[in-house]
């Protein structure tokens, strides 16, 4: 038999087994809960632990099975019950309640629970599927598409989803065809630069040197940014499989997953799906039955952002300090122990065996022409549905905030999206139908890092944005090259002065010269990106640097030092004392008329009597610039605030 | 001009008598830490300044010391460590004889901060050592001590701590000098560029 036909062999009868185990599973109830991070933090495990106390108390024939997350944070916990002879349901914000009443209601008598639930998997004719939402519309799931669906920690669960089946297309391919495939489809590496996939591999593959590594750069470190922890979290063979393939198409044996150590859970669904891809023979020597061996081994990063930049990354796996190096020479020539090394993200390696399998035509079929494919969005801060989002390339911005998210939170307008972390910018609301991909982003001076995607509204100060992730930037500077280590820090502490109400004029002009200076002048990705926040939040809200320090004002008031709190007389109750009752440093009054009223020197600024303040009177507000004593009583000074 | 294959743009210029500023650069060192970003050049043909450093010379490569772009990120590199450094020159051991008063001379940049905000602490001077001693507060960070002493006088006794604004060039432990395993053969002090490791007076 030729070695293609042993390939196909061995991957099928891989196939069969899983097929009948999972196929098994569909003949009793099934109950998955999601417990990756995300579920677990909002307690996806007292959830788990009820199904399993109530299931087994009551001698139920039903399977309970851990899976990851399906991308629809605000919901979490997230449950979804497959019991035959009803359509798989999916059910949100589930608490232990909900947990015990959908054993008896739903396990053991058959009535759904219709109104818990979010959205049933598959088309019916009972009950809304996910794809007959807005949401579902405009999303095109193709690596996440089995997150949350699949158990990660059980390799046939991947298997009987097509899972491995491009690694035995590819192994019965000639490297050179599976490359050419590759380069074929455009990928652009998802790690936010956009660089194509396909020339760093040929790259890598044509450079001299028989022995070659193979990274996937799993050092997810944006804050916002959360999809890769997800992808290993709920689906980790998916990135095993792209990695091994890469491994392959360039001829390493010897890869890596460069993985945080803030990801427990990820590191260890790795290191079992590591072990079962190892006892099936996808992994380890003549893996499939192929001469082609290979093998990978987890390493754990101590959490330094700037680790993210590959070159450091390099530098940390060999046991250096994580400190960037100049480029090139670019690790496709000499990287790893100055070895041909290909670096790859989460992302990118999980499109990989999508490619193979479905073929480079499929890929460009989605997506814009220079950007194919689909795009994952950490959809965050003022936005109604926050979560990971899959969607095809060019969409624009207004479907991702409004269709997608659901639009702002309390139908507050829309100020900016911050798009792509402490790397990216923020962009106004003109470039809301802006078609997302790498190129357009770029153009609009922002990029598409990470994934981050931030909504603004009115409350959201720009200069306050800016300042947070130079902040940020600046912590997480390695300190190796001038403009970054003092650069950044001479941007922050310009912009502390400016939020802080000690702007000088000159400061916006300062500001801009440096970033652009810090920009080319740096080493590293790290300091070359991390001017973007400043870039652009001065290219798009000059206007709020210039109320900041001509006028002592922020616009959104969010800036301490430039806000004061104060009591509307007319809408105050008179009667009700909450606002006194919630103050931590008594520095709220009742008057002689009754009327309550603010010690401004006492006020911490604390927000709590702005919350506490019943909706019907709304009685505290904030103003800026802030009220000055300047003896008279407070609404004197409101009403000439207001004037 | 010419030079051998594979030289890098820095040496080559400043073998022919064209100063690049420069305080990282050591010949010697088989990867250019790349460091201090003074030594920006512009090529014909490339789109970016590029530091000369890092850059190995090529038959007919055009060549712009001097460039609007150029001086603009000398000048802002050149203040950036300024700001974080101790400017007392008349107090200081490398006075006349400091590689931050020379690039001041050779591009025309004053020797106080105009445009940006000091960023010193005040940190002590380490004293310990007999023959010489050590003022993080004069560092600019260039590493060129800690690459001698680690791969000429291989002794080990100091290396990068902490990291970002934070980062210093410190004995194991940040302990003074004196107690770590430095052998005070002074090779760390002759490459020193500026005043932060200086020879005692005798």
């Amino acid at each position: 038999m030729s070695a293609t036909g042993t390939i196909i062999q061995a991957y099928e009868s891989l196939k069969k087994a899983a097929v009948i185990k999972v196929e098994a599973l569909k003949q009793k109830p099934l109950v998955l809960v999601g417990t990756a991070t995300c579920g677990r933090a909002a307690g996806a495990l007292n959830v788990l632990q009820t199904f399993r106390d109530e299931i087994s108390c009551r001698s139920l024939d039903v399977e309970v099975k851990e899976v990851g997350c399906i991308g629809h944070c605000y919901a979490e916990p997230v449950v979804i019950i497959a019991k035959p002879g009803f359509p798989a349901l999916c059910y949100g914000s589930v608490d232990e309640g909900m947990a015990g009443r959908l054993v008896t209601d739903f396990l053991i008598n058959d009535d759904p629970c219709y109104e818990f639930a979010m959205a049933a998997l598959e088309p019916n004719d009972q009950f809304p599927t996910f794809a007959d939402f807005p949401r579902g519309v405009y999303e095109k799931k193709i690596i996440l598409a089995d997150c949350g669906l699949i158990d990660p920690e059980d390799i046939d669960h991947y298997i009987a989803h097509d899972g491995y089946a491009a690694l035995a297309k590819a192994l019965s391919m000639d490297p050179a065809e599976v490359l050419e495939e590759i380069k074929n489809s455009k990928l652009r590496g998802r790690g936010g630069a956009g660089f194509p996939t396909g020339l760093k591999w040929e790259a890598c593959r044509n450079a001299s040197g028989d022995q070659k590594y193979v990274i996937c750069n799993a050092d997810e470190g944006d804050p916002g940014a959360f999809m890769d922890r997800a992808i290993l979290e709920s689906n980790p063979h998916q990135v095993l499989e792209g990695l091994i393939i890469a491994a392959y198409t360039v001829g390493a044996e010897q890869g890596y997953i460069y993985v945080r150590a803030e990801y427990p859970l990820a590191v260890t669904r790795i290191r079992t799906a590591l072990e079962q891809a190892r006892e099936r023979h996808l992994l380890g020597e003549s893996i499939l039955g192929s001469n082609f061996n290979f093998d990978i081994k987890i390493f754990q990063g101590s959490g330094a952002f700037v680790c993210g930049e590959e070159t450091a990354l390099i530098a940390s796996i060999e046991g250096f300090a994580g400190v960037p190096n100049h480029r090139p020479p670019y690790p496709a020539h000499a990287g790893l122990h100055s070895k041909p090394t290909v670096i790859n993200n989460v992302k990118t390696l999980s499109y990989v065996p999508h490619i193979i399998r479905n073929g480079s035509d499929w890929f460009k079929s989605i997506g814009t022409p220079d950007s194919p494919g689909t795009a994952v969005f950490a959809l965050a801060g003022k936005v109604v549905s926050t979560g990971l989002a899959e969607v095809p390339m060019g969409t624009t911005l207004r479907t991702l905030v409004y269709d997608v998210g659901n639009g702002i939170k309390e139908d507050k307008p829309f100020k900016a999206v911050q798009i792509g972390g402490p790397s990216g910018g923020c962009l106004p609301e003109s470039a809301l139908d802006l078609p997302i991909d790498f190129d357009s982003l770029q153009q609009a001076g922002a990029m598409m890092g990470s994934g981050g995607l931030v909504v603004l509204d009115e409350d959201d100060c720009m200069v306050e944005i800016a300042r947070f992730f130079l902040d940020f930037t600046q912590k997480e500077s390695c300190g190796k090259c001038t403009f970054c280590r003092l650069g950044t820090k001479q941007m922050l502490d310009i912009l502390t002065e400016i939020t802080e109400g000690r702007g000088k004029p000159e400061d916006i002009d300062l500001l801009w010269e440096l970033a652009e200076d810090i920009k080319a002048g740096s080493l590293c990705g790290l300091g070359k990106t991390a001017p973007n926040p400043v870039l652009t939040t001065i290219r798009y809200f000059r206007h709020e640097y210039e109320a900041h320090i001509q006028e002592g004002r922020c616009p959104a008031l969010m800036c301490k030092e430039l806000i004061s709190y104060a009591i509307i007389p007319e809408k105050c109750s008179k009667l009700c004392n909450v606002c006194i009752g919630s103050c931590p440093v008594e520095a709220i009054y009742t008057r002689d008329d009754m009327l309550k009223a603010i010690y401004l020197d006492k006020c911490v600024k604390c927000n709590s009597c702005m919350v506490a303040c019943p909706p019907q009177y709304k009685a505290v507000v904030k103003v800026s610039p802030p009220i000055v004593e300047r003896g008279g009583s407070q609404d004197e000074q409101l009403s000439n605030h207001n004037n | 001009m010419r030079a051998p294959e594979g030289e890098k743009l820095l040496w080559v210029a400043l073998d022919n008598g064209i100063y690049i500023p420069h305080l990282c650069g050591l010949r010697e060192a088989e990867r250019p830490a790349a460091s201090c970003r003074l030594c920006f050049v512009e090529v014909e043909g490339l789109p970016n300044p590029v530091t000369a450093c890092t850059l190995p010379v090529s038959e007919g490569m055009l060549v712009h010391t001097r460039t609007p772009r150029v001086d603009r990120l000398v000048r802002t590199g050149f203040e950036l460590l300024l700001s974080n450094h101790r400017l007392r020159c008349g107090k200081c051991e490398k006075n006349k004889n400091c590689e931050l008063q020379k690039i001041a001379r050779e591009r025309g940049l004053k020797l106080r901060l105009s445009r940006l905000r000091p960023l010193i602490s005040e940190v002590p001077v380490d004293e310990s050592p007999k023959t010489f001693k050590y003022d993080p507060g004069r560092c600019v960070l260039c590493g060129r001590c800690v690459w001698v002493d680690h791969h000429q006088a291989k002794v080990g006794a100091i290396g990068f701590i902490r990291r970002g604004i934070s980062r210093k060039i410190a004995a194991f432990g940040d302990v003074p000098l004196a107690e770590s395993r430095c052998t005070e053969c002074g090779e760390c002090v002759k490459v020193c560029p500026v005043g932060a490791l200086a020879f005692k007076e005798k």
